[in-house]
């Protein structure tokens, strides 16, 4: 008798199955596909030297370039990082190492819950409430604020899965060689997370690079190009949104060169945060 | 029984299971086992055996008892860990061996609503005492778990962790203190060329000598070991009892193990728990040969009812 024998119906779920599989993942990487050629077909054609050269000219026949929505942007993903991360990263530490003994758990991660769940409008809204109003004008550190709110959640909940999914076996060592719960965090914990919870952080930063809503009611934007955050201040997101449901031709088409180089953005960053990550991790510290 | 042969019966002639013939007959109640009494709830006194009392404690545990939540699991443990010597936990599965190992060096803080009751002395040190210095204490004392469990890091870091937390950062002393360690579980010459390669990369036994280096190299008092075989070939195992034997030449060692054979090549003393209460305790060779329990010579021969 034979060791495993065909039982034929087994044999026809397993191939539907597996087509079935198989139809999807070509469904989705053909969407994706097609957007991307799409994209890049009418992007591409629109993104010259002028448009990382020239500002907006404020003439619609002739638009110019989106240099200063660029560097806005950038700047504005940076800010937001820089205060979004640590907090959420904080925040994530605190339900995963501390969460078991204390009463905060409970609510921290309540609230988390319900701000990552926030639209994006509304983030807008109580950004321009809390910090425009109370600021006196629309700026850049408002825009900044604004996306950093939406970041804390992402990043809170995300580090705190990854941390959790550190071995305790770890900890116990650590805690039995005589270190104190901040260094075995540090020491042990953190660099053990680092390669997954960077994916939580690119997600973060995917996440609001592509914000338009709360930008409008908080940054607003500007033709100008400006380092200052206490200004007023351009994004690509806001100035694509601007030209796109404009009436002028010549500014839809600088619109989609503005999506394309977003998303290389947000592609750009995603790649390197990987490669500085996997470089730390293999460096023996 | 003089000092010396205890050492020498321990750790050479004794070879379990050798059926032994108890020259007394076990006392305690002649008709119900101790262990039924035990498993009814009745309160139980240790068979303690008169060679401890000559020894030098290092550690001592008065009456103490631990629970977890609502659940005991330690039931007024009174014994002392003999210094210099190897002294072996053994008994069935869930009688509080591993709970005991944690409560020295308080690693059983890191459990939510562990209560405890009594005392454990750690030279001299109420380790239990208001105010004690935990992570000092856990300095002074080395444990290895069951299943090796390296960091994630390289082989070099791994060893000299525990001086790296102690803000050591001088390379020549830390390169010194990293062969010495491996050297003292004869790793050195297997791993010496890749000091810098991740821990992870090792075969189960060099990670779990790795772990004894690393518990080590900071030179601790005690060391406490949790099974350290227990995920091993028999190669390896041997090489780990081995480096057990080398090392009681240095440390007090108290090892908790299943493997009954392997209580009685390593250890001078022996101690058998049952649900949580400590049964009886002498020196191995006792304990093997010339229990005062019959319960404790089935449970070592292997015949246990
Ligand atoms: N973290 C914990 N929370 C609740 N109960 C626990 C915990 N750890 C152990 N126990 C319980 O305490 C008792 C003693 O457990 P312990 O691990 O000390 O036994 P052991 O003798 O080491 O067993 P084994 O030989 O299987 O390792 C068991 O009944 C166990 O279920
Ligand atoms: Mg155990």
């Amino acid at each position: 008798m034979p060791l495993v024998r065909k039982n034929p119906w087994k044999t026809l779920q397993s191939r539907v199955m597996f087509a079935a599989c198989a139809a999807c993942t070509v469904l989705i990487i053909g969407v994706l596909g097609l957007v991307t050629v799409y994209l890049f077909s009418i992007g591409f054609g629109a993104t010259s030297w002028e448009f990382f050269a020239a500002d907006p000219t404020g003439n619609a026949l002739d638009p110019g370039g989106m240099r200063n929505a660029v560097v806005g942007t950038l700047i504005l993903i940076g800010l937001a990082s820089l205060i979004g991360i640590p907090l959420g990263l904080l925040a994530g530490v605190y339900l995963s190492e501390y969460g078991t003994e204390r009463l905060l758990p409970g609510p921290v991660r309540f609230v988390t819950d319900v701000l990552a769940g926030v639209p994006s409008i509304v983030v807008g809204i109580l950004g321009y409430e809390l910090l425009v109003v109370p600021l006196g004008n629309y700026s850049g550190w408002a825009g900044a604020g604004a996306l950093a709110f939406i970041m804390v959640p992402i990043v809170a909940r995300t580090s705190e899965e990854m941390f959790r999914l550190v071995p305790d076996s770890y900890r116990q060592a650590s805690a039995a060689l005589g270190a104190t719960r901040s260094q075995t965090i540090l020491r042990v914990v953190a660099p053990a997370a680092a390669g997954t919870v960077v994916t939580g952080i690119m997600l973060a930063i995917a996440r609001i690079a592509g914000e338009t809503a709360p930008l409008l009611f908080t940054a607003l934007g500007s033709r100008f190009l400006t380092t200052n955050p206490s200004e007023p201040f351009p994004s690509l997101t806001v100035q694509v949104y601007t030209y796109a449901t404009g009436p002028y031709p010549a500014q839809r088409e600088l619109a989609w060169a503005g999506i394309l180089v977003l998303i290389s953005i947000i592609f750009v960053v995603n790649v390197s945060i990987r490669l500085v990550t996997l470089r730390v991790r293999r460096s023996p510290a | 029984m003089s000092a010396l042969p205890a050492r020498t019966i321990g750790a050479m002639e004794v070879r379990a299971p050798h059926p032994p013939v108890p020259t007394a007959p076990a006392q305690g109640p002649a008709g119900p086992s101790v262990l039924d009494a035990i498993r009814q709830g009745h309160a139980h006194t240790a068979a303690v055996h008169e060679s401890l009392r000559s020894e030098q404690a290092v550690i001592e545990a008065r009456e103490f008892s631990l629970w977890y939540g609502k659940r005991r699991a330690l039931y007024a443990i009174s014994m002392i860990v003999a210094r210099g010597k190897v002294t072996a936990l053994i008994g069935p599965s869930g009688c509080g061996k591993s709970t005991l190992l944690r409560s020295i060096n308080r690693l059983n803080d890191l459990v939510e609503g562990v209560r405890i009751e009594g005392s454990i002395v750690l030279h001299g040190v109420p380790v239990y005492a208001p105010g004690v210095d935990v992570i000092g204490l856990r300095k002074r004392t080395g444990m290895v778990f069951q299943k090796p469990n390296p960091f994630p890091m390289s082989i070099r870091e791994n060893v000299i962790y525990a001086l790296r937390i102690n803000g050591e950062r001088r390379r020549a002393v830390l390169d010194e203190a990293c062969e010495n360690s491996l050297r003292a579980v004869a790793l050195w010459d297997e791993v010496k060329d890749r000091l810098r390669h991740s821990a992870l990369g090792m075969s189960g036994g060099q990670q779990q000598r790795l772990c004894i280096a690393r518990a080590i190299v900071a030179e601790p008092e005690v060391l406490l070991l949790d099974e350290p075989c227990s995920a091993l070939d028999p190669v390896a195992t041997l090489r780990i009892e081995e480096l057990i034997r080398e090392l009681s030449q240095r440390y007090t060692i108290l090892i908790v193990t299943h493997n009954m054979q392997q209580a009685a090549r390593v250890s001078d003393y022996t101690a058998f728990m049952y649900l949580g209460r400590l049964v009886e305790y002498g020196s191995t060779a006792d304990v093997y040969q010339n229990p005062r329990l019959r319960e404790t010579e089935q449970y070592v021969t292997g015949r246990f009812g």
